[in-house]
């Protein structure tokens, strides 16, 4: 175990630097993603709501593995061999990540925000348009207030879930903590003690950031 | 009426999943199985024949890589085969021992062997000093080789000097990363890693990464008979290491201890160098 640490301990960090890198990354698009495909389907525009619906539908359809190696090496062979366009674009692993991450989160988090949404009583956007309230002003003062309060625990969850979904982006080669911790693994030959230490890696930022989104969670329905 | 309804639905599940367990794990040792009868019908048979020799009617099992052309590899036809695959094949009925192959990957089948859940790997694995002190016990080489770097067919790279500032791939705990590793800092590249030679191909390819480091003789193979778009770079290659069976479970001597018996037999009778003729055409 101690060599893991003293070792490989740098190595692992520097790692779990990039895996919390690319979710932040993947979340902050994730989240602008979610919510305007969230928002798609809701307002009573038909193409809208359609478009919403196949976007959730398509990605969630795909396991996010496959959605990785589409975007990674699937796309650019497609741009660059089949359409021609010759070398020209490439991703490189961060990128293809990103969007990777930002869409699979997106298409739940669009869900979760259309369930937060259509979870207010119909009556407060009736009450807010009777009012006078133009229907944005109406969905922003007064019924998405309502509706993050519902929807903070799904989304605390969902971005857990994207956090330890960083690790599929090993396949890729992204240099995220379970590719380093294969290399250790293959230098050290500990598999016991390799895949210990970077579970409880991944339990202690997982616990540090579900605690603090308790906190937040906390002081939003201190208004109750 | 809908309670019942659940309940069925449930029990159907459940049935269905434990269906699934069982289906996955037999699809797996047929495979095997059939992959090791490719060349040598009788190997099953030469085994149980001679079961009175050597070892009792133990079955080793034997881990290796996904895809490692020419040394195993999953063919058109969908049969698992390769130089490794061959010379197992014909040592083991040389030798009169019984063997079932698990293709895990090269991480995958270096953890199993450590783990104990294989006896040892066939898997284009090169003998070093290095890898003997870490735990690695080797059979005698079966075949030399070393490692070299690749890059795109239409790329400008010729050597280590136009790296600079680029990101290159290897395949995680190989010579091959070993040998990039200990060249990043001089060149000024980063590495990538991959779990497989097929993956870090494509990254070459589809211009994800600069160029990759692998074994020579399986990028000159892919390049020739799968029509791969690279090219080897001259002047990249290192010191050439002979491939050997390795086992990490000191009480599995017995085994390496058969392998080189059974190899030396197949290289004096000829058959060691059928087999590299019928993969490497020479």
């Amino acid at each position: 175990m101690e060599i893991i640490i003293t070792r490989y301990g740098g190595l692992l960090i520097k790692a779990m630097g990039q895996t919390l890198l690319l979710a932040l990354y993947g979340l902050f698009f994730a989240c602008i993603v979610g919510l305007i495909f969230g928002l798609m389907s809701v307002i009573k525009n038909k193409p809208c709501n359609i478009i919403a619906q196949v976007f959730v539908f398509v990605i969630r359809g795909v396991p996010m593995i496959v959605l990785a190696f589409f975007i990674y090496f699937g796309v650019p062979y497609f741009l660059n061999t089949i359409i021609g366009l010759g070398k020209q674009v490439t991703l490189t692993a961060l990128q293809a990540g990103t969007i990777c991450l930002t869409l699979n989160c997106g298409a739940y988090m669009a869900e979760i925000i259309r369930a937060g949404i259509q979870s207010v009583d119909i009556g407060q956007m009736e009450a807010g348009r009777s009012l006078g309230l133009s229907y944005g002003k109406t969905m922003r003062k007064i019924v998405m207030p309502q509706a993050i309060r519902t929807m903070i625990p799904s989304i605390i969850n969902q971005f857990i879930i994207t956090l330890k979904d960083t690790s599929i982006l090993s396949v890729i080669g992204f240099p995220e903590l379970v590719n380093s911790a294969k290399n250790v693994q293959a230098n050290t030959f500990l598999s016991f003690q390799t895949w210990a230490v970077v579970g409880i890696m991944y339990l202690i930022v997982i616990t540090i950031l579900s605690y603090a989104a308790k906190l937040m969670e906390r002081r939003m329905n201190r208004g109750r | 009426m809908k309670k019942k309804i659940m309940t069925v639905i449930l029990g159907m599940a459940m049935a269905a999943s434990l269906c699934a367990c069982g289906s996955a794990a037999e699809t797996a040792a047929p495979a095997a199985d059939t992959a090791a009868e490719t060349d040598d019908a009788s190997t099953d048979a030469a085994a149980s024949d001679a079961a009175e020799s050597t070892t009792d009617s133990k079955k080793w099992i034997i881990a290796t890589d996904t895809s490692f052309k020419p040394f195993e590899y999953t063919d058109e036809k969908g049969d698992f085969v390769g130089i490794d695959m061959d010379i197992l094949a014909a040592v083991a009925e040389d030798q009169g021992f019984d063997y079932e192959v698990q293709v895990l990957g090269w991480d995958a089948s270096i953890a199993a062997c450590q783990a104990g859940q294989a006896d040892g790997m066939i898997a284009g694995a090169s003998v070093t000093e290095e890898r003997k002190s870490s735990g690695w016990i080797f059979s005698d080489g079966y075949y030399d080789a070393n490692q070299c770097m690749a890059v795109a067919a239409d790329s400008d790279i010729k050597g280590f000097a136009d790296l600079d500032g680029l990101s290159v791939a290897v395949k995680t705990g190989t010579m091959s990363a070993a040998y990039a590793e200990s060249l990043q800092d001089e060149y000024g590249f980063t590495v990538t890693y991959f779990e497989d030679s097929p993956t870090m191909y494509q990254a070459v390819v589809g211009g994800q990464v600069a160029g990759c480091f692998d074994d020579t003789p399986i990028m000159a193979s892919n390049i020739k008979d799968s029509g791969l778009a690279m090219k080897l770079v001259e002047g990249t290659g290192n010191e050439p290491a002979a491939y050997g069976f390795a086992i990490f479970n000191p009480d599995n001597q017995a085994l390496v201890d058969m392998f080189n018996k059974g190899l030396a037999n197949i290289k004096a009778n000829g058959k060691y160098d059928e087999i590299l003729a019928k993969y490497l055409g020479e």
